[in-house]
């Protein structure tokens, strides 16, 4: 009950998000400021972890299938499929939630606690509109961005790995990304960011929205926001998987 | 002028306000007085909106904000400012910037416009070339101040402060108390204070409601409420020996 309840809630709260804005001028300096935020913060986080996901990915997949009667390129196959369909859009975008999610609960919430929120509605401004609409704006454009340069990154990293191993050549590796390479699967990684991207940014602002309490509850929030699309993302990996593969 | 008809508050089963009824009239500082958990910063959230009210009408010059939706609210928000208790800026805007955010909202000014008419509320609060600062660098008074120029910045009509001075010194509270005062007078406005700091009261208290357990109990000014002979006011008066030594001397 407690479920359909919340639920309803969300979805009551994501339409009003998506009311007319009060002035767009405003809204679009908002928009860019988190964009800001959300992409070039992550950046960072995103090229290292998207390195080490293709020099991992490279090694296991040396360890476990190579022997004589496979050829070495499949290393290179694998690792672009294992990074552009899974590692790159769903373990970043994991990642990502811990970043951008928690922050964007915890700001929310401190703003709800410390009457910043309230401050908005005298003022007659849709506080839902104004603080969480950039946020989702953002995220939905800046993770498949991310994603874009993630995959690049992996797949770079797994040639790193490989040739400073010795466990292929170059032209093996080049040979292998080339092989059988199916251009939809990146489409779908993209689009599973732009989901997770949604996703993390609405379920974790709607847990920063409706915080009650002190700082106690604000961290509270942000790990329920943080849970919460951490499990929805690892649901509808599966659904998008389920549909589109 | 703004008016509370017969209003009722409930959360679930508890009733914290219970048939209030009160008018407030314009250049006059009013007071709704109370001590903690009595329903004054309910009625005052139920005022401006925040909380619904259960039933009854709150009336901003005749127009019963009461029936109204979120929309419909905005031109009387427009006319409303609020100076909340912990003033309530936002964190990641300078001061300048949090006073002329409800002008980028809701106005065509130019940007030498609004610049002014910022640096001109924060000369009236005394904070002068503070502009560029963050709420982080400031005082709990200067905090305070902010929040009164960021509510007077679009010339409002109303204008609501709950509890001004909680948090502050007594010299810097009175500052506030004076400026809200002398604010009320100058731009003629409907000033409403919820307050418990009995220094408040007797320095501004032009018309004051009191509330207790969700009643309203008596309502006058500073200057009779001493001579009261309502007993639960009394028991709020003089809980502080200080309030009880003024009203011997007096």
């Amino acid at each position: 009950m407690n479920f359909i309840e919340q639920f309803g809630k969300y979805i009551l709260l994501i339409i009003s998000v998506f009311s007319k804005p009060e002035k767009r001028k405003v809204y679009f300096k908002e928009i860019s400021r988190e964009m800001v935020s959300v992409g070039i913060g992550s950046l960072g986080i995103v090229c290292i972890i998207s390195v080490f996901f293709g020099m991992v990915s490279a090694v296991q997949t040396a360890a476990q299938l190579l022997n004589s009667f496979i050829p070495k390129t499949v290393i290179g196959s694998i690792t672009r499929d294992t990074s552009i369909l899974e590692f790159c859009p769903t373990v970043t975008c994991l990642v990502l939630a811990g970043r951008v999610g928690s922050s964007i609960s915890s700001e929310i919430g401190t703003m709800r606690i410390t009457e910043q929120i309230d401050a908005l509605e005298i003022m007659g401004i849709n506080s839902r509109g104004y603080l969480i609409l950039p946020k989702i704006v953002a995220c939905v454009t800046m993770f498949p961005l991310l994603i874009c340069i993630s995959m690049v990154l992996a797949i770079g990293g797994g040639l790193l790995a490989g040739v400073l191993s010795h466990l292929l050549t170059q032209q093996e590796y080049i040979q292998g990304i080339t092989n059988g390479f199916i251009p939809r699967y990146v489409f779908i990684g993209l689009g599973k960011a732009f989901v997770y991207g949604f996703i993390i940014s609405s379920v974790c602002a709607f847990q920063g929205f409706y915080t009650r309490g002190g700082s106690l509850e604000v961290g509270q929030a942000s790990t329920r926001g943080l849970v919460y699309s951490c499990i929805a993302i690892l649901f509808f990996d599966y659904v998008i998987a389920q549909l589109f593969l | 002028m703004i008016e509370v008809k017969d209003v009722f508050k409930s959360f679930g089963q508890k009733e914290v306000l219970k048939n209030i009824s009160a008018s407030f009239s314009p250049g006059t500082t009013n007071l709704i007085i109370g001590a903690s958990g009595s329903g004054k910063t309910t009625l005052l959230k139920c005022m401006v909106g925040l909380y619904e009210v259960t039933s009854g009408e709150v009336l901003y010059d005749q127009r019963d904000f009461t029936r109204l939706d979120f929309k419909e609210r905005v031109p009387i928000r427009k006319e409303i400012g609020m100076l909340f208790q912990g003033a309530a800026l936002f964190d990641s805007m300078t001061v300048e910037d949090n006073i002329i955010f409800p002008l980028n909202m809701f106005t065509e000014l130019s940007h030498a416009e609004k610049h002014d008419r910022a640096s001109f509320v924060l000369e009236r609060v005394n904070l002068a070339g503070t502009n560029k600062l963050y709420p982080a660098e400031l005082s709990g008074g200067m905090k305070k101040r902010v929040g009164i120029a960021r509510a007077i910045a679009m010339k409002p009509k109303y204008l609501f402060c709950d509890e001004p001075n909680s948090g502050l010194d007594p010299k810097t509270s009175i500052v506030i108390d004076r400026l809200i005062h002398e604010l009320t007078n100058e731009l003629n406005i409907t000033t409403i204070v919820v307050t418990h700091d009995m220094n408040s009261v007797m320095e501004i208290g032009e018309n004051i409601v009191f509330i207790h357990e969700g009643e309203k109990w008596w309502e006058g000014n500073n200057k009779d409420i001493l001579d009261s002979e309502n007993k639960e006011l009394d028991e709020f008066i003089f809980a502080s020996k200080f309030m009880t030594a003024l009203k011997r001397k007096k």
